[in-house]
């Protein structure tokens, strides 16, 4: 096993009613990588992904961090190992502040919060990396704001702060871009770029601007397997990737310079 | 200053004049009235800590003023007197109660949570019920109130609510203090988005369950006072229209803060005075005004004094 | 062993257990379809008795009462789900809950300046009123075989049109998956409406079959209510199924806890403590039973998984 592997799942398998939706999954996640995980709808990139982040169990396989078993670990214990993960669907809480939902973020990597007398908001300790990450993000503006009634793309900012807050190993992103518009995709893009080499990224997503543009390795899914493995040039040539899934999709981004046969794509199947 | 501060401070200030004031008109109905309103704000305002900032709508904190009341009247029973040894146990008795009740309600949510809290003191209503040497259905006189040697005299009736009264104060502020820690961040984390706490990395189910135990706990002291002010305790002081009357108090007075229920509480012992007093039949109004609260006074006079509209 | 008490105490069980079928029921269908809780039921079990009760001293035949008991319960029921349930469904559980908290109080006092703050009997006819003798000797009141049979026919009946019919398919369909009505183009408030009212029928069945043993009497049904959601919490919300087996096992635990468990007490400690401490268990068995299933299964024996 090499060294470098942050994140490893061996023959990882999760079926609903007979249906596989994770198949022997084999994957070795480098450090400080950002690799992406594409394919088709119903590919089982969420139920994957669920798998990493705690929240379902797989049925059999194997998956290890930094070296620990963490196949059968709570969801809530994962993120003080240094793993953090953004949702699909904005996942924050809508009725506090902007700045207390980052604090919360924090609070929780600092270990348990049985501190029933002290104010959370008047705590320098919170709210001082709370603001450092929020101006990270560039919302700095909204601090005091209740997060509700914000825009969709603060919202995704916001959601992107408190992953960061945490200052994680390993980051999760399960489509960031999802529901955006061109202008805030490119934002987001931008802001993943600035964190791309401080830490590892997982990226699920569908548009293959933000994947080709962020993506050291790309793996490819296809009812619940890995087909291909590989640098993204590699992949975007590869004859099986293309028949599988990315046909058309690959069009609109074939014109981008330097699409030669270099790199290796490791076929599974 | 708001208008909720000047009303927090106004009713702050009358209640701390109740005692002088009885003694100028000399009508002991009047302290007896508020030193039961004193009681009930305790427990509204700690139900509000699971209820308002925790959403666990538990339709059983009544379950705590029985058992509270119980801890004063069953030693009292044995010629037990010694005040702070009643207080041990109402609290540690609620304490435990709540943790073992709160263990299993907490894995289940929404309407089952409401179901399982309201089964759970529906248990403890009828165990006293059935236990006979307690008095079973009609209840246990206490001959005496807790003593706290020469110092305290419960049995001075300002005494007695003067006692009552500071600790509404100490728990407002003890409140006042959880909700703001780090600790009340988690548990309003919870009621905004569980999912998303879990994801962060806190095990929420046990900031809930520590949440539900102050609160149980809380409410069991109150029970204690109530039950050295009543001088008699019975099953019906925990039957579950008793929380469904605890949460209307929470619920009128606003959960969106600390002081809300106190306000809560006092509207409605104000109305069942001077309504029953008025009719026989004051009952129907009672429930009527409850329905139309619900359906068109949301955000309860807490909001209403702040200006805004309930989130 | 008694075999004669021990037979009439299988029965009340089973005829407690029926009595709470009927009452949960109706409330695990609109908990499961409306996602509303609606502590005013046991209102129309009470309801249910008094009309019974009235039309029966009227028309001086219990089953004429009976009959036109059911259909003036089913006229209130729909009004209360047009006045005040109706606003509801899109409120959280907090507003249904204090609501019908206040129905409760709106019901018990209209039910006390109607009829006064006194129980009414019910008479039952002389064909109903007797006893009937098995084989061994074994005596059981008809009344209550009646009810017990009454019950298990409407359970089935129940059953059929849940499973077998249109109306069924479509509160399968919703008690399942809520947004899954919507989508079929289902008229979903003529829907609510009618699976509230057959819950009130019910219940209000329930009131007036217990009624001749109990008498009517103001709040009655504030006690037996909370057993419903005892049982609904077992069988797991929104399942008739659930429901049915729910209700007969907490029906006969409580039961035969309340006859038998001083003996069996009496087996390992002292008369003295066995006949101070068995009453209290056993007013608790059914929460035991209730904390003991929802540890293994957080959602009831049959409840939807992750509600």
């Amino acid at each position: 096993m090499n060294s470098d592997v942050l994140l490893s799942i061996s023959d990882l398998y999760k079926a609903f009613g007979g249906v596989a939706a994770t198949n022997q999954v084999t994957l070795d996640i480098l450090d400080r990588e950002v690799h992406a995980i594409i394919g088709p709808n119903g590919a089982g990139k969420t139920t994957l992904v669920s798998q990493l982040t705690g929240v379902l169990m797989p049925d059999a396989g194997q998956i290890t961090f930094k070296g620990n078993d963490i196949t059968y670990m709570p969801a809530h214990r994962r993120p003080h190992l240094g793993m953090a993960r953004s949702f699909q669907i904005t996942s924050i809480i809508h009725d506090m502040t902007v700045l207390e939902n980052v604090a919360l973020a924090i609070q929780a990597k600092a270990g348990h919060s049985y501190r029933f007398w002290r104010s959370a908001d008047s705590d320098q300790n919170l709210t001082g990396p709370a603001m450092e990450a929020l101006r990270g993000v560039g919302l700095e503006a909204q601090a005091m704001q209740i997060a509700g009634p914000l825009s969709h793309g603060e919202h995704r900012q916001l959601e992107m702060a408190m992953v960061m807050a945490t200052a994680p190993v390993l980051v999760l992103l399960d489509e960031p871009t999802a529901g955006m518009g061109q202008e805030d995709s490119t934002r987001m893009i931008a802001a993943l770029q600035v964190l791309k080499g401080s830490c590892t990224i997982i990226l699920v997503e569908h548009d293959m601007d933000a994947v080709f543009a962020l993506a050291d390795r790309i793996t490819v899914l296809v009812e619940g397997r890995v087909i291909a493995t590989g640098k993204p040039d590699a992949i975007r040539s590869d004859e099986t990737v293309r028949q599988a899934y990315l046909g058309e999709e690959l069009e609109a981004v074939t014109d981008v310079p330097g699409s030669g046969s270099s790199g290796t794509v490791r076929h599974v199947c | 200053m708001t208008l909720r501060g000047w009303v927090t401070c106004a009713v702050i200030v009358v209640l701390a004049l109740v005692p002088p004031i009885v003694s100028l008109v000399d009508n002991a109905f009047i302290l007896d009235m508020a030193t039961r309103f004193v009681i009930l704000a305790i427990a509204a305002v700690s139900l509000n800590l699971i209820l308002g900032y925790g959403r666990m709508i538990s339709f059983g904190h009544a379950a705590y003023l029985g058992i509270g009341a119980y801890a004063v009247g069953i030693p009292a029973y044995y010629e037990v007197y010694n005040g702070y040894l009643h207080i041990l146990i109402a609290m540690s008795v609620s304490a435990v109660f709540a943790l073992v009740t709160g263990i299993v309600c907490l894995r289940t949510r929404g309407v089952n949570f409401i179901m399982i809290t309201m089964a759970f003191a529906q248990m403890v209503f009828f165990a006293f019920v059935s236990i006979e040497e307690y008095g079973g259905d009609d209840g246990l006189v206490i001959e005496m109130r807790s003593e706290f040697g020469s110092l305290i005299d419960l049995e001075n009736a300002s005494v007695l609510y003067y006692v009552c009264f500071v600790s509404l104060l100490l728990i407002l502020y003890l409140i006042r203090r959880i909700v703001r820690s780090r600790f009340g961040m988690v548990i309003q984390g919870a009621r905004g988005n569980e999912p998303r706490m879990q994801s962060l990395g806190f095990d929420t189910f046990r900031y809930k369950l520590a949440c539900y135990v102050i609160a149980g706990t809380i409410c069991g002291y109150a029970g204690a006072l109530l039950g050295n002010f009543t001088n008699f305790i019975s099953p019906e002081m925990m039957d579950w229209t008793r929380s469904g009357e605890l949460i209307f108090m929470v619920v009128l007075g606003g959960t969106g803060s600390v002081f809300g229920p106190v306000l809560g509480t006092s509207v409605f012992l104000f109305l069942e005075e001077i309504l029953s007093g008025l009719w026989l039949y004051w009952q129907l109004v009672f429930g009527v005004f409850l329905i139309l609260v619900v359906l068109f006074a949301k955000g309860g006079i807490d909001s209403w004094l702040s200006g805004r509209r309930t989130h | 062993m008694d075999w004669t008490l021990l037979t009439v105490q299988l029965l009340n069980g089973l005829q407690l257990g029926i009595l709470l079928f009927l009452l949960a029921s109706g409330l695990t269908l609109i908990f499961g379809i409306m996602d509303f809780v609606n502590l005013a039921h046991g209102s129309l079990y009470m309801v249910g008795a008094f009309f019974c009760a009235t039309f029966t001293q009227w028309l001086d035949s219990f089953l004429l009462g009976l009959l036109l008991a059911l259909p003036a319960t089913a006229v209130i029921g729909l009004l209360v789900e047009l006045l005040v349930v109706r606003r509801l469904y899109q409120r959280d559980h907090l507003d249904h809950v204090l609501a019908t908290f206040g129905l409760i109080l709106v019901f018990d006092t209209l039910t006390q300046m109607i009829w006064g703050p006194d129980g009414q009997v019910i008479p039952l006819p002389a064909w109903l009123d007797g006893q009937i003798t098995l084989m061994d000797g074994i005596v059981l009141p008809t009344y209550r075989i009646a009810i017990i049979i009454t019950g298990l026919a409407v359970a089935f009946g129940l059953f059929v049109l849940v499973t077998r019919t249109r109306l069924g398919m479509r509160i399968r369909a919703g008690a399942s998956n809520r947004t899954m009505i919507s989508a079929l183009g289902i008229n979903i408030s003529l829907l609510f409406s009618i699976v509230f009212v057959m819950g009130a029928v019910l219940a209000g069945l329930a009131g007036m079959m217990i009624a001749p043993i109990t008498e009517a009497s103001i709040g009655m049904g504030n006690q037996i209510i909370i057993v419903a959601f005892v049982v609904i919490v077992i069988g797991g919300i929104g399942s008739i199924k659930g429901a049915f087996i729910a209700a007969v096992i907490v029906g006969l635990i409580d039961t035969m806890g309340r006859s038998y468990l001083d003996a069996l007490f009496k087996l390992f400690m002292s008369a003295q403590n066995a006949e101070t401490s068995a009453p209290a268990v056993s007013a608790m068995l059914i929460y035991i039973l209730m904390a003991v299933i929802l540890a293994v299964r957080p959602a009831g024996l049959f409840g939807p998984r992750g509600r």
